[in-house]
C-alpha cells in the first residue's frame, strides 16, 4: 500500500477547488444547455485540430514527450532540493521569496504586500492558482481591487461567473453575451457596440490600457521556475502578461510549487510542447523570463510566493504525485469526451477536465471531491494527448480506489460496496458463477421482442436511454459442456 | 496451435454466440481451441469501479486457469487490456510481487482476437463471407490500451460480401465505460447520442467491434430507439461462411 | 516553525526518503535542424509570413531605405529607438518622421508613439521567434510593448534553426522576451483577432550577411 496519508490537505471555505454538487448532478444541468453544448464542440474541435496539425509536424514529438515526462519524474523526486535552489537563486537575483502552506496563508501575505506597496489595485495576468486560493475576493475583502487582464479572465470576471477552461476561461459565453457583460459592466463602453469578436477586444484593449499604465501592483502566475538560474516564465498570447510583467513597479507572482524545473536547459523542452499543446501554435505570440531583478527594466521589486496548499499531499502518494506533473496546456479537456460535452463549470473546481479530475481530489482530500474520479469512462484520449505523458486513466483508477478504501476504512457500507463484494465472491468460484448465471436468466421473463426495457435499480440508469439483451437460454459454458463435455 | 479461450463473463453470460463464433473461426483455420472452465471474470469492473481488493481473487484465478496454456485468446479489447495492464498493478497494489510476475508472464500470452490473427497466426484472410454494409467502431480500449490499430479493419476488407463503411469520429468513445453508464448516466447517454448519429451516418446495417460491451450500449441504444442498424461482434462476422452465415 | 520549514519538512515526509539520485533525462529529441543556412532563412521567413507579418530580406546596404519603406507603409511617423542600435541601419528621418531615442521615457509617453524599431537576440526559424534580450539596439522590455508597431532588424547570423540551440545560445540572467508574430487572442468563440495588448503589426527585416 501507498502511503499518502498525514499531509495537509487544501483547506476548505477559501478557493475555488471544490463545487456545491456531486459532478453528475452538475453534469446533468450542463448538458441540458444546447448553447454551451454547441460552443463546446466548436472550440474542442477547433483546437483539437491545430493541435494535431502542429504535433504532426515535428519528428521528435515522442522524445520531447519522454523527455517532459521525466523532467517532471527527477523534479518530484527532488522537490525539496530544487526549491530551495531557486529560492537562493532568486534571492541573490534581488527577488524576495515567500512560502505559504496554503490559501489562507498565501492570500494573508499577497494582500500584506500590495498594502505595503501602497496599493488599492492591482493588474492581474492569467493565474490559474490564484484562482485557486480564491485571491480575488481575498484582496475584495481587504479594499482592494483586482483588475484581471486576459479577455476571457475579464469575460469571467464582469460577468460574476467562474472559467470553465484552463486555457480560454469564457469558452462557455458567445459573443452576444460577451457583449452585453461588456456594456453592462464597462464604465464608459461605446453603447453602439457591436458583437464583432475584434471590436469586443478592441473595447477590451481600451478599457485595460489606463489601468495598466497607472497600475503599481502587478500579479501574475508562473508557468516556469528554472531553478538552476531563479529565471520564471510566464507563456500568454495577448501581451496582457508582458504588461502585468512590466510596467508596474511591483510584481508579486504566485506559483505551485510543482512548478519549479531544475535546469535552465529544460526550457527547450517545455516550450516546444507547451504551446504545440495548448493554442496548438507552433509559438505562443508572447513568451516573458525574467530573473530577479534587472535595474532600470521592469519592476524594481519582486516578490515570489510558493505555494503548498495540498500540493504535499498529492506528492506523498507515489502513484497520484504524477498529477503534479501537469502544465497547465488544458490538450486533455479537449480531446475528453465528457469534457466537451459537460463543459468545466461540472467539476467544481478551478481545474477541470481529466487533469482536474485527478488533480483537485488530491488538493481537496479525496473525499471532498469523490465524484471527480469517477468522472471519466476512462477511454485514455487524455492519456494520449498529454505532453508530460501522465498516465490519467491510471491515477482515475487509483483514486477510485483510494475513495473505496476510505470508505472501507470508515466503515460506510454502500449498494455499490455491497455488490462489487457479492459479484467478487461470486466470480471467485465457477461453481457460484455458473449458479448466478442460471439464476440470472430469470430475467429472461423481462423480455420482449428480445430486449428489455426496464431494470430495476441500480441498472435503471442504463434503461433509461438503452435496451438491455435479453439472457439467452444457454450460456457459453453450458453449449460448450453439451457440445464437448467437461473436458477442457 | 493449442489456443485457451477466455470468454469473458460478459460474452458467456450474455452473448454466447461471440464464443462459438470465435470458436468455430479458430478451428476453421485449423487450430485446437480449449476452454479452461474454471474461467470466469478478468475482474476489470472490479479495478474500474475502485474495488481492487475485490480484484485480487480475481487476478489470482485467472493466472492459476490459464498458466500453463501457450496461447490465451479473449475477444475483447478491453478484458485483454485489464489482464494486460492491470492485474500485476492489482497483485502489487497489495504486496503479492511473486503474483505479479506470473500475471505478467500470463499476460503477455494473452491476445485479443484481431491481434492473435494477424500477429500470431499471420491471417489477415479469414475466409468469412458476410454480405452487409458493415461500419467499425475502434473500442477505445482496443485502440489506446493495447494499440490494435487497423488490424480489425484489415481483416474486415478480405471477408467477402463485406461492404466497409468508415464511420465518422471513429475514435471516440460511445460512452460506456462500465459502471461510468450507470455512475453518469446522462453523460454517457449525450456519448452514445454522438456515436448513434455517426453510425446512422454512414447507412451501414451493422455496426461492428470488438467488445462486446460497447456493442452492448450501442446496440442498447440503436434498438431503444428503433434506428435500425444493428451490432454485431467482430467475431461472428469472421466467423461467418457462405455455408454457416 | 516557519512556512518555509513546513512545507520543506512535507516534502521531505512525502518523498520518504524516496528521492533516488537523478536520472539521467532522455534528450532524444532533435538539439540542431539539420538545415543549410539558405533553408533556416527560408524557414524563418516562412514562418513569420503565417503569423502576418511582412519579412523584407535585404543586403546590408539596402537597410536604411528598406526602414524608411516599412515606416511609410505602415504609418509610423514618431518611433522610438533603444540606445544602441546600430546607426548605420537607420535612414535620415524622412519628413514628418521623428526617431526618439529612448532615455528612460513614461510608459504614457511610450503610449503617444507610433512605432519601435529594435534589434534582437536571436531568431529561431522552425517556430518563427525573435527574442530580445535587452541588450544594446534592443532596449527595455517595454519599448516593444506599448507603441502599436515594431520592426525588427535581424542579422542572418542570428537566426538558429531549432529552440534547443535558442536555449544554448541565450544568456539566462537577462529578461527575455520570445516574440512570436503579433499579440493575439482567441478568447471569444476562438475567433482569432490580432493586437489586444501588445503591437498590432510586427515586420522583420531580414539582413544578410556581409
Amino acid at each position: 500500500m501507498s502511503t499518502y496519508l498525514g499531509m495537509p490537505t487544501a483547506p476548505p471555505g477559501v478557493g475555488h477547488l471544490r463545487g456545491t454538487q456531486p459532478f453528475d448532478i452538475a453534469a446533468r444541468r450542463a448538458l441540458g444547455n444546447s448553447q454551451l453544448r454547441r460552443n463546446l464542440a466548436n472550440a474542442t474541435s477547433t483546437i483539437r485540430a491545430r493541435r494535431a496539425a502542429v504535433v504532426g509536424e515535428l519528428p521528435d514529438w515522442e522524445a520531447l514527450r519522454e523527455a517532459g515526462r521525466a523532467i517532471k519524474a527527477e523534479t518530484m523526486a527532488h522537490l525539496d532540493r530544487y526549491l530551495e535552489q531557486l529560492e537562493e537563486q532568486v534571492t541573490a537575483r534581488g527577488g524576495t521569496v515567500h512560502w505559504a502552506r496554503d490559501a489562507i496563508e498565501a492570500n494573508r501575505l499577497v494582500t500584506g504586500l500590495v498594502t505595503d506597496a501602497g496599493a488599492r489595485e492591482v493588474v492581474k495576468s492569467k493565474s490559474i492558482t490564484t484562482d485557486e486560493i480564491g485571491l480575488n475576493e481575498a484582496l475584495a475583502a481587504a479594499g482592494i481591487t483586482a483588475h484581471e487582464t486576459d479577455l476571457a479572465e475579464l469575460i469571467v470576471q464582469l460577468g460574476h461567473d467562474r472559467p470553465s477552461h484552463i486555457l480560454v476561461p469564457a469558452i462557455h459565453r458567445n459573443r452576444a453575451e460577451i457583449r452585453d457583460i461588456f456594456l453592462r459592466e464597462m464604465p464608459g463602453a461605446d453603447p453602439g457596440l457591436t458583437d464583432a469578436p475584434a471590436d469586443l477586444t478592441a473595447a477590451a484593449r481600451t478599457h485595460l490600457r489606463q489601468r495598466f499604465l497607472a497600475a503599481r501592483v502587478g500579479i501574475s502566475g508562473a508557468n516556469f521556475a528554472v531553478a538552476e538560474t531563479g529565471t520564471l516564465g510566464v507563456v500568454e498570447s495577448e501581451g496582457n502578461g508582458r504588461m502585468c510583467l512590466t510596467l508596474p513597479e511591483t510584481l508579486i507572482t504566485v506559483m505551485g510549487i510543482e512548478k519549479v524545473i531544475p535546469r535552465w536547459q529544460d526550457l527547450e523542452v517545455f516550450l516546444q510542447l507547451l504551446p504545440r499543446s495548448s493554442t496548438g501554435e507552433r509559438m505562443n505570440p508572447y513568451t516573458t523570463l525574467w530573473t530577479g531583478v534587472t535595474p532600470g527594466d521592469g519592476p524594481q521589486r519582486f516578490h515570489l510566493v510558493l505555494l503548498d496548499n495540498g500540493r504535499t499531499a498529492a506528492l506523498a502518494d507515489q502513484v497520484g504525485r504524477q498529477a503534479l506533473h501537469c502544465i497547465r496546456c488544458s490538450a486533455c479537456l479537449n480531446v475528453c469526451p465528457v469534457y466537451e460535452r459537460t463543459g468545466g463549470h461540472a467539476y467544481g473546481s478551478v481545474y477541470p477536465g481529466p487533469i482536474g479530475a485527478v488533480l483537485s481530489p488530491q488538493l481537496t482530500g479525496v473525499e471532498e471531491n469523490a465524484s471527480l474520479p469517477y468522472a471519466s469512462s476512462l477511454c485514455g484520449a487524455c492519456y494520449q494527448a498529454c505532453p508530460v505523458k501522465i498516465d490519467i486513466p491510471s491515477l482515475l483508477v487509483h483514486l477510485r480506489a483510494r475513495h473505496v478504501e476510505e470508505r472501507r476504512q470508515r466503515r460506510v457500507p454502500s449498494p455499490e460496496s455491497v455488490t462489487m463484494a457479492a459479484a467478487a465472491w461470486v466470480m471467485a468460484s465457477p461453481g457460484r458463477y455458473a449458479a448466478a448465471q442460471r439464476a440470472g436468466q430469470a430475467g429472461r421473463v423481462l423480455g420482449r421482442d428480445g430486449r428489455i426495457r426496464r431494470l430495476p435499480p441500480p441498472l435503471s440508469a442504463w434503461t433509461s436511454a438503452r435496451d438491455a439483451p435479453v439472457p439467452p437460454p444457454e450460456t457459453f459454458r453450458d453449449w460448450w459442456r453439451r457440445e464437448r463435455g467437461t473436458a477442457q | 496451435m493449442r489456443i485457451a479461450l477466455f470468454v469473458t463473463c460478459l460474452a458467456d453470460t450474455l452473448f454466447p454466440g461471440v464464443g462459438k463464433a470465435t470458436t468455430a473461426l479458430l478451428e476453421r483455420l485449423g487450430h485446437d481451441v480449449t476452454f479452461p472452465q474454471a474461467q470466469t471474470c478478468c475482474g476489470q469492473m472490479h479495478v474500474n469501479t475502485g474495488y481492487l481488493q475485490q480484484a485480487l481473487p480475481l487476478v489470482r484465478r485467472y493466472v492459476e486457469v490459464f498458466e500453463d496454456c501457450e496461447v490465451i485468446v479473449a475477444p475483447s479489447g478491453s478484458c485483454t487490456g485489464s489482464v494486460r495492464h492491470q492485474h500485476a498493478m492489482v497483485a502489487r497494489r497489495y504486496g503479492d510481487e511473486a503474483l505479479a510476475r506470473r500475471a505478467e508472464a500470463v499476460a503477455a500470452r494473452t491476445y485479443e482476437l484481431s491481434e492473435l490473427l494477424t500477429d500470431v497466426l499471420g491471417v489477415e484472410d479469414v475466409g468469412a463471407y458476410y454480405p452487409h454494409r458493415v461500419t467499425y467502431h475502434p473500442t477505445c480500449h482496443s485502440l489506446r490500451l493495447l494499440g490494435v490499430g487497423d488490424r480489425p479493419l484489415r481483416l474486415l476488407r478480405r471477408v467477402a460480401g463485406l461492404d466497409l463503411a468508415v464511420l465518422p469520429d471513429a475514435e471516440t468513445c460511445c460512452g460506456f465505460g462500465g459502471t461510468f453508464a450507470v455512475k453518469n448516466p446522462d453523460v454517457s447517454t449525450a456519448m452514445l447520442a454522438d456515436k448513434m448519429r455517426s453510425v446512422l451516418a454512414t447507412g451501414a446495417e451493422v455496426c461492428t467491434a470488438g467488445d462486446s460491451s460497447c456493442l452492448m450500449h450501442i446496440g442498447g441504444g440503436l434498438s431503444r430507439l428503433r434506428a435500425g442498424p444493428r451490432t454485431v461482434h467482430l467475431a461472428e462476422i469472421l466467423g461467418s461462411t457462405r455455408d454457416q452465415p | 516553525m516557519t512556512a518555509r520549514d513546513e512545507v520543506l519538512g512535507r516534502i521531505r515526509g512525502a518523498l520518504g526518503g524516496t528521492g533516488a539520485a537523478p536520472g539521467a533525462i532522455p534528450r532524444d529529441y532533435r538539439s540542431a535542424a539539420g538545415m543549410g543556412p539558405a533553408e533556416v532563412l527560408d524557414r524563418l521567413s516562412e514562418r513569420l509570413r503565417d503569423y502576418g507579418c511582412r519579412v523584407y530580406r535585404v543586403t546590408a546596404g539596402e537597410v536604411p531605405g528598406t526602414v524608411a519603406a516599412a515606416l511609410a507603409e505602415r504609418g509610423a511617423r514618431r518611433v522610438v529607438v533603444p540606445p544602441g542600435l546600430e546607426p548605420r541601419w537607420l535612414p535620415s528621418p524622412p519628413p514628418g518622421t521623428e526617431f526618439i531615442t529612448d532615455d528612460g521615457l513614461s510608459p504614457a509617453a511610450l503610449d503617444s508613439l507610433d512605432g519601435v524599431i529594435t534589434g534582437a537576440a536571436l531568431a529561431i526559424a522552425e517556430t518563427g521567434t525573435i527574442v530580445l534580450d535587452a541588450g544594446p539596439g534592443q532596449g527595455r522590455r517595454v519599448l516593444s510593448l506599448i507603441p502599436d508597431y515594431h520592426l525588427c532588424l535581424l542579422r542572418a547570423g542570428q537566426v538558429a534553426g531549432l529552440v534547443p540551440e535558442a536555449i544554448a545560445r541565450l544568456r539566462p540572467g537577462q529578461p527575455l522576451t520570445w516574440i512570436s508574430g503579433p499579440s493575439a487572442t482567441a478568447d471569444i468563440e476562438l475567433s482569432r483577432v490580432e493586437g489586444v495588448h501588445g503591437p498590432r503589426t510586427l515586420d522583420v527585416i531580414l539582413v544578410a550577411d556581409a
